[in-house]
């Protein structure tokens, strides 16, 4: 695989800090239903799926601890389940390689579930007190919901931002080559 | 190749992963003058004016999506205003007799608070940022120990009491919200004196339960609670908080009249709606009534 890794490395450099700066200032003040979107984990996921896992990784950890920083959190928390978000659906992409157009808003949804869950066990496991009740599952769904009504453009900004520096997917150069009328393995018979 | 590609991305994640257990280990372990919360008071030095831009350059947009959203609560909410405007002006008809009684008293008793927060200082400051998830109940605002915000501060807006300022650099500050369950507000119910303390716990970001109120006192929905301020006598035991701030109403009581009460409160302030609030910088006779 031939990456340009410092051409990739400044561009996830200023996703990373677009998407904290956006999701802060302004994301996380807009409440639909009493639920916002949550930005952070679309971008973790969508970068893995269109970069891999070990970006994927990297991205997600990197981005987990601005965020710690930027917001004065628990330094930590949202690295370790940024960076676990990013390899999972960096892994995703490497062993499945899954192509339906559903499959950003399906793997968002699982993203922001997995965050809000991973969030609330953390937050239990240090001993914060975590107020648990309807209000508040309502609020888990309705940022799932939110979330994965979004995940589609996230996915698709995110991958345009990156793609001019990623090595040319074989999949694509074929299907390119099937409808331009050459390289097929069936014209050769 | 294959095998070396597979055991660097390996490494890379377990390497990841220690760093991350590392750093919350090392932040949970230290007090908050240690290297990681200095670094982090520094980043967020630096990222608080780039937040206090973006928040002003993407107001528009905020506002434009926020319409969206307040228009389909507030079609949801008339019903209940209108009740709430009913039992609001039956109650103001009785309230100005009481002022006029509580005016006599307040004279009688030379007790009068008249701008009793304007002596506190308040220092008025722009929300700028919020955190994603409700896990963390915090804002961040843009005045800080410039302006002479300091750890500790209490933090109102117009509808009353919002938290508490946890973190302060020159021009921001991070306000921990009353919804967080590491703050926990002396309060008193205004009618009747209950005495308690306000902290979270009941099951939403608004949601606060009036803790410790003795089994004597009956409490019923719709009972206005306010803080407590400064209760004791001793100098070391100070409230941060000043009296008569309104925090919320009772909207429920389970088990009344028994030492397992649960009284649940409402927030008067919309706190996930912040968007103009003050920090009172000094207190008034260590914040006694």
């Amino acid at each position: 695989m031939n990456l340009n890794y410092r051409s990739l490395g400044w561009r996830l450099v200023l996703i990373g800090l677009f998407t904290v700066i956006l999701q802060v200032a302004a994301v996380s003040q807009v409440k639909i239903f009493g639920v916002n979107a949550d930005l952070v984990p679309l971008v973790a996921a969508s970068v893995g799926l269109v970069c891999g896992a070990l970006p994927g990784a990297v991205f997600g950890f990197a981005l987990g601890l601005l965020l710690d920083f930027a917001l004065v959190e628990t330094v930590g928390v949202a690295s370790l389940i940024l960076l676990t978000i990013g390899y999972a659906t960096g892994r995703l992409r490497e062993l499945r390689d899954p192509q339906g157009a559903i499959v950003p808003l399906l793997v968002g949804a699982a993203a922001t579930a997995a965050a809000q869950i991973g969030f609330s066990l953390l937050t239990f496991l240090l001993g914060q007190e975590v107020p648990l009740g309807w209000a508040l599952l309502w609020e888990l769904l309705g940022t799932v919901a939110f979330n994965a009504a979004i995940a589609i453009p996230v996915y698709l900004v995110v991958r345009r931002c990156l793609l001019s520096v990623l090595p040319e997917d074989p999949r694509r150069r074929r299907r390119r080559a099937y409808t331009t009328g050459g390289l097929s393995p069936l014209s050769r018979s | 190749m294959y095998d070396r590609a597979v055991r660097r991305r390996r490494l890379t994640l377990a390497a990841l992963l220690a760093l991350s257990l590392l750093l919350l280990t090392a932040y949970f372990g230290e007090s908050s003058g240690g290297v990681l919360h200095s670094a982090q008071r520094g980043v967020f030095g630096v990222f608080a004016p780039i937040q206090d831009g973006a928040s002003r350059v993407l107001k528009p947009g905020r506002d434009l999506f926020g319409w969206f959203g307040d228009t389909i609560d507030a079609k949801g909410r008339v019903g209940e205003l209108e009740r709430s405007n009913r039992n609001l002006r039956a109650r103001a008809i009785a309230g100005s007799e009481a002022e006029r009684v509580n005016g006599q008293l307040r004279q009688l008793l030379n007790l009068d608070n008249a701008g009793g927060l304007a002596a506190a200082k308040p220092v008025t400051a722009r929300v700028i940022g919020q955190s994603p998830t409700v896990w963390y109940a915090s804002v961040t605002i843009n005045e800080g120990s410039n302006r002479g915000v300091k750890v500790g501060n209490p933090v109102i807006n117009g509808d009353g009491l919002v938290g508490q300022v946890s973190t302060v650099t020159g021009d921001a500050a991070v306000v921990t919200l009353i919804s967080d369950g590491e703050l926990a507000v002396p309060a008193r119910v205004s009618v009747g004196g209950a005495q308690g303390v306000a902290q979270t716990g009941a099951g939403g970001p608004e949601d606060l339960r009036l803790k410790f109120i003795a089994r004597r006192f009956r409490l019923d929905p719709g009972a206005t609670v306010v803080t407590a301020g400064t209760v004791s006598n001793s100098p070391g035991l100070e409230s941060l908080y000043p009296p008569g701030i309104p925090i919320g109403s009772v909207t429920r009581v389970e088990d009344p009249e028994t030492d397992a009460q649960k009284i649940y409160l409402r927030t008067f302030a919309d706190l996930r709606k912040l968007e103009i609030v003050q920090v009172l910088t000094s207190s008034i006779n260590g914040n006694r009534r």
